[in-house]
């Protein structure tokens, strides 16, 4: 058991570059592959969150660019969400990638007043940067179709009442439109939410490199396939890791939609259940 | 392909584009474009029956079947499916490997597994070692064609039984009424009336599905990302047609074959459930 503390000391932070450089490469136990999978997973908590985080602000802007009565607006908001939801993520990670490749190396600073930062062109073709802004782009795509749905569904007595009260502009979207759209929107997002979590594992299957075998869950995961050539103990630990996450993810995601719900009448609640969740995206 | 291809560092411009994208390996690569359509027809109805197959077993009265059924539907909601396009391959190769050792070689006491080797006789291998090379792109097919099988089977079966929830009761009462059987009810009554309720989803499936299809790379497939990738690739001078690093202008083209499939097939679909609508006590039917 001692050991496997060990292991944990060793291996915990792998993923991110702390601990023991070397992968164990043979006797490998079964407290190895539990613990760096655990690491790798760093990698898809990373992404998952940080592009669903940015993609829902972004989204917002798309479905009511897309509501929006001017062509200017609508067709730019229209063309972005067809394309991310019209082709493959696994693709568009390539092609992001062969761009971000081309990019002329160059750095410029910038001033934040008590620290220099120097931005490289290059850090578009690693990782941590060049798929999150694939997933933050691919995420606001469909989260803004949701919005969009969401948006021409609030029923029009609330605008109404809403221009009853004397509400316009800024004040009448975030107290009445954005809150309904919200509250309507909310068991597809959390579909997306769930799905945005399980497409990270395609990063590192695509152009984008681990550098220094720095790799999410399932790269450690195929990493023991290959070299124990038994597939059946990594894949299930990942499946473990996973179906945990995707139950916390609708157990935080519920607390959101209970509060959302809050005003409604309990019989007109509903209620966000594993079992229950729209699976298709 | 054409005459005068013969010597490539001679021509340029439009003639050299011409022998270009006509060369063996480009062929390959339109070739890969079939590929990608095969599966999409195949895949569809193998991941049919294994839907209807999991939403039936989900509803059956016997508990070990039920929950079994159950299991396999609910497994996808909480699991990525690169987790499933992975592993099952390799799964069902060890499993296949594993049966014909213990049925033809009978006679090997060794354990299967030793240490970090998974190790079979020779006539127990899949393909055989003498076996030709389509054999093997075959197999490997067969392989990621079952493994796409059962995970959209999985969304198909989830797909389903939410349609044969959504049946109405009292159809179902009024067939029990009638004195049908409850196998009778279930062909008669239920498959016919769910395919309705059925339709959004599983269209919406459909394009997942699609979109799916390059993950064939994955699985080791000579598909259009391989292809993409190996032509797009920087190529120098000691190549016929060297050429600079033209990967995006490839995985462009595979956008764009993707997005116009995606395109093509929602407007059919819109078609198909604009047509079904039709008469259907629904607000889309009475539109209409």
């Amino acid at each position: 058991m001692s050991s496997c503390f060990q292991t944990l000391s060793d291996y915990g932070l792998r993923s991110i570059g702390y601990g023991e450089r070397l992968l164990p490469k043979t006797d490998i136990t079964l407290c190895e592959q539990f613990v760096l999978i655990g690491s790798g997973m760093i990698w898809n908590i990373y992404f998952a969150v940080l592009a669903l985080f940015l993609g829902f602000f972004f989204a917002t802007v798309l479905a009511l660019g897309k509501n929006s009565n001017l062509p200017l607006f609508s067709a730019p908001c229209r063309l972005f969400i067809f394309i991310f939801r019209g082709s493959p993520l696994f693709i568009q990670f390539f092609f992001a990638y062969d761009l971000f490749v081309l990019l002329p190396r160059l750095g410029f600073d910038i001033d934040l007043g008590f620290l220099v930062v120097t931005v490289e062109t290059r850090w578009f073709t690693k990782a941590w940067l060049g798929a999150l802004i694939v997933l933050f782009f691919n995420t606001s795509a469909y989260a803004g179709e949701i919005f969009y749905g969401a948006l021409r569904a609030v029923p029009s007595q609330d605008l109404e009442s809403a221009d009853a009260f004397g509400f316009t502009g800024i004040k009448k979207f975030r107290r009445i439109i954005w809150p309904t759209m919200l509250r309507l929107a909310w068991p597809s997002y959390t579909n997306e939410a769930i799905f945005m979590f399980h497409a990270t594992t395609l990063v590192f299957f695509t152009g984008f490199p681990a550098w220094q075998q720095k790799g999410d869950a399932i790269y450690y995961a195929s990493y023991f396939a290959d070299k124990t050539f038994n597939p059946f103990i990594p894949y299930p630990i990942v499946g473990f890791y996973f179906i945990f996450l995707t139950l916390l993810i609708i157990g935080l995601f519920g607390l959101i939609n209970r509060r959302l719900n809050k005003h409604l009448p309990t019989n007109e609640r509903k209620r966000l259940r594993f079992n229950k969740y729209n699976l298709i995206r | 392909m054409f005459s005068y291809c013969v010597d490539p560092k001679s021509i340029e411009g439009l003639m050299w584009l011409s022998c270009y994208v006509t060369t063996a390996k480009h062929m390959s690569f339109y070739f890969s474009f079939l590929v990608v359509m095969g599966l999409l027809s195949l895949a569809a109805p193998l991941a049919m029956a294994f839907g209807f197959a999991g939403a039936t077993a989900s509803r059956s009265t016997f508990r070990i079947i039920r929950s079994l059924g159950k299991g396999y539907l609910a497994m996808i909601r909480g699991i990525p499916d690169i987790v499933f396009f992975l592993f099952i391959p390799i799964a069902l190769d060890q499993a296949f490997e594993y049966l014909r050792h213990k049925v033809l070689c009978s006679d090997v006491t060794e354990p299967i597994r030793q240490g970090n080797d998974f190790v079979v006789c020779a006539a127990a291998k899949l393909p055989l070692n003498t076996a030709g090379e389509w054999v093997h792109d075959i197999y490997g097919f067969s392989l990621a064609l079952l493994a796409f099988g059962f995970v959209f089977g999985a969304f198909a079966g989830n797909v389903l039984s939410g349609a044969m929830a959504a049946v109405p009761k009292s159809q179902i009462e009024t067939g029990e009424a009638y004195g049908f059987s409850q196998s009778q009810i279930f062909r008669r009554i239920l498959i016919p009336q769910m395919w309705i309720y059925a339709l959004p989803g599983l269209s919406n499936l459909w394009m997942i599905l699609i979109k799916a299809t390059p993950l064939l790379f994955l699985l080791g497939i000579e598909d259009i990302v391989y292809w993409a990738k190996e032509l797009g690739g920087i190529k120098t001078g000691v190549y016929e047609y060297p050429h600079p690093d033209w990967r995006a202008w490839y995985f462009g083209v595979l956008m764009i074959f993707y997005l116009s499939l995606t395109y093509l097939s929602q407007s059919l679909l819109d078609k198909i459930s604009a047509r079904l609508s039709q008469g259907q006590a629904t607000m889309a039917g009475k539109a209409g």
